[in-house]
């Protein structure tokens, strides 16, 4: 045994072959002795390069929404200090130990909140006008969002270092590179608002976009245009958000009235929206389904599904496959085209369950930055 | 956002430090190797020392180059996006850059053909074949 582990040293009788061997089995000794060590400090390190990066994009963030502010709403003092108490605010969830009426306390929640970031900027950006008032809400949005990711990521870092816990720094270097695509995702939509191009999120109001171009519109309650048009002998109430400004409006709460309005007589509903494609997928795939298609906290999804099983309609949703760096940065070419082949999707999607002098509806969901109507 | 913000990164002197020591062994242990070989004919101390040598070269490359990695991309990329006019009337069409107050479906300039007003028809990045292997992988 012995002559075998003198095997693995050189029996070199020069200074340097000996110190050579010497570093070996320090090398040997210290990885058993402090390999955990040299791990987490490792790991340690990965974390803290992620970090500054994340800080590099939440400053750019503020930068740019800071320069975007001052270019648009052209204010009379600094709007420096505003924008860093905005990038602290904080949404309080509501309790939910009992669930019942929860929806409801949300959507206070979400229009306090909406209602509270609208007069922010107005503030903030006292010249701009409405679609610039949008996009700067979505940019601060985003920044928002950056700085939040930045500090729960630091707290994580600082935690782990402190307590010397291998398992804190472990779950965060895991779950790093997820959050990584997260914090890039919103780098590159900060752009796409600023100067108010499309994103992929907007493939739903585009087919909307698409199918009611040239029509008469009007309003609905919240930030919702409809147009009423005729599709294959049906006529079709067509639903998205006002644009061009990013804004996603409430398309649960018109869809409700919609339906209301027609006394339930509605044949289908199709809602169409961008949804998560899993790896693999390419973006701008066409898929169909069954089920309420509107993202978010859940509020507008839920109000349809309340409605659509008291006047037992049935729903159907159109998708376009993206994934999250896709859908709140620029509109991909992919998506673009995409949109023609969900409109044939819905075409056919009607011939076939719907019959000639029905009424349908076809929400286009998603933000509708860029896109007009 | 800057495109070509300057990095910002600072790399720690003892990271450095230790870079440069792996680096020294690595070269000394593979002149032993060559050592060991002119004057003893060792095979054994040889395959040792190369051993070691090339470990501790590749070691030390790995760890430079995982710093120049971190470094280049403390930056934001910026994204082409193109806007495409639609004249409704003849099919002309024209694309250009995206400027600030683009929209899908505003009227833009008349067409240089029929003098009809043009209309955006899309506004869109494309990701080029090398970009899309990497973002698609």
């Amino acid at each position: 045994m012995l002559t075998e582990i003198s095997q693995i040293f050189p029996a070199e009788d020069n200074i340097l072959g000996w110190l050579l061997q010497i570093v070996w089995i320090v090398f040997l000794v210290v990885f058993m002795f402090y390999g955990q060590r040299i791990q987490m400090w490792l790991m340690l390190k990965e974390v803290e390069g992620s970090l500054l990066r994340l800080r590099f994009m939440r400053d750019e963030g503020r930068k740019a929404a800071i320069s975007i502010i001052k270019e648009m709403g052209k204010p009379e003092q600094d709007p420096t200090t505003r924008v860093d108490q905005f990038l602290e605010y904080v949404t309080l969830a509501p309790q939910d130990m009992d669930p019942s009426g929860i929806v409801w306390k949300l959507e206070h929640l979400l229009d306090v909140r909406d209602v509270r970031f609208k007069d922010e900027v107005k503030i903030m950006a006292p010249q701009a006008d409405e679609t610039q008032m949008n996009n700067l809400e979505n940019t601060l949005e985003a920044a928002l969002a950056l700085n939040i990711i930045y500090k729960v990521i630091r707290h994580f870092y600082l935690l782990g270092k402190k307590t010397l816990s291998l398992y804190i720094v472990m779950q965060l270097q895991m779950v790093l590179p997820l959050v990584m695509r997260e914090a890039e995702a919103f780098a590159s939509a900060l752009r796409a608002f600023t100067f108010g191009q499309p994103i992929g999120d907007g493939a739903g109001a585009l087919v909307a976009a698409k199918l009611m171009y040239g029509h008469e519109k009007r309003k609905i309650p919240k930030d919702i245009v409809m147009a009423k048009v005729p599709i294959e002998g049906r006529t079709a109430y067509i639903l998205k958000a006002e644009g061009p400004g990013g804004n996603v409006g409430k398309p649960g709460e018109a869809i409700k009235q919609i339906i209301e309005e027609n006394g339930g007589k509605i044949a289908t509903i199709i809602a169409v929206d961008a949804a998560q494609k899993l790896e693999g997928e390419k973006p701008g795939e066409v898929a169909e389904g069954v089920g309420v298609a509107i993202g978010g906290p859940g509020v507008e999804q839920f109000k349809v599904e309340e409605t659509v099983l008291k006047y037992k309609i049935p729903v159907n949703a159109v998708v376009i496959k993206e994934d999250i760096g896709e859908a709140v940065s620029p509109m991909r070419k992919e998506i673009f085209d995409a949109v023609d082949a969900a409109i044939e999707r819905i075409k056919r999607l009607i011939l076939e369950r719907t019959k000639e002098g029905d009424f349908v509806i076809i929400a286009g969901v998603g933000n509708t930055i860029g896109i007009g109507q | 956002m800057s495109e070509t913000a300057p990095p910002v990164r600072k790399i720690s002197s003892l990271f450095l430090a230790v870079i440069v020591v792996t680096l020294g062994l690595s070269i000394v242990a593979l002149y032993q190797a060559i050592e060991s070989y002119r004057n003893y004919q060792d095979f054994g101390a040889v395959l040792n020392f190369m051993m070691m040598g090339v470990f501790g070269l590749a070691l030390s490359t790995y760890m430079l180059f995982q710093t120049r990695r971190r470094m280049l991309k403390l930056t934001v990329e910026l994204q082409r996006v193109a806007t495409t006019i639609l004249c409704q009337k003849c099919g002309f069409k024209t694309i250009r850059d995206f400027q600030r107050g683009d929209y899908i479906f505003r009227e833009a300039e008349a067409c240089p053909k029929c003098n009809e007003k043009m209309l955006i028809a899309s506004i869109y990045r494309e990701v080029k074949e090398k970009e899309k292997t990497k973002e698609e992988d």
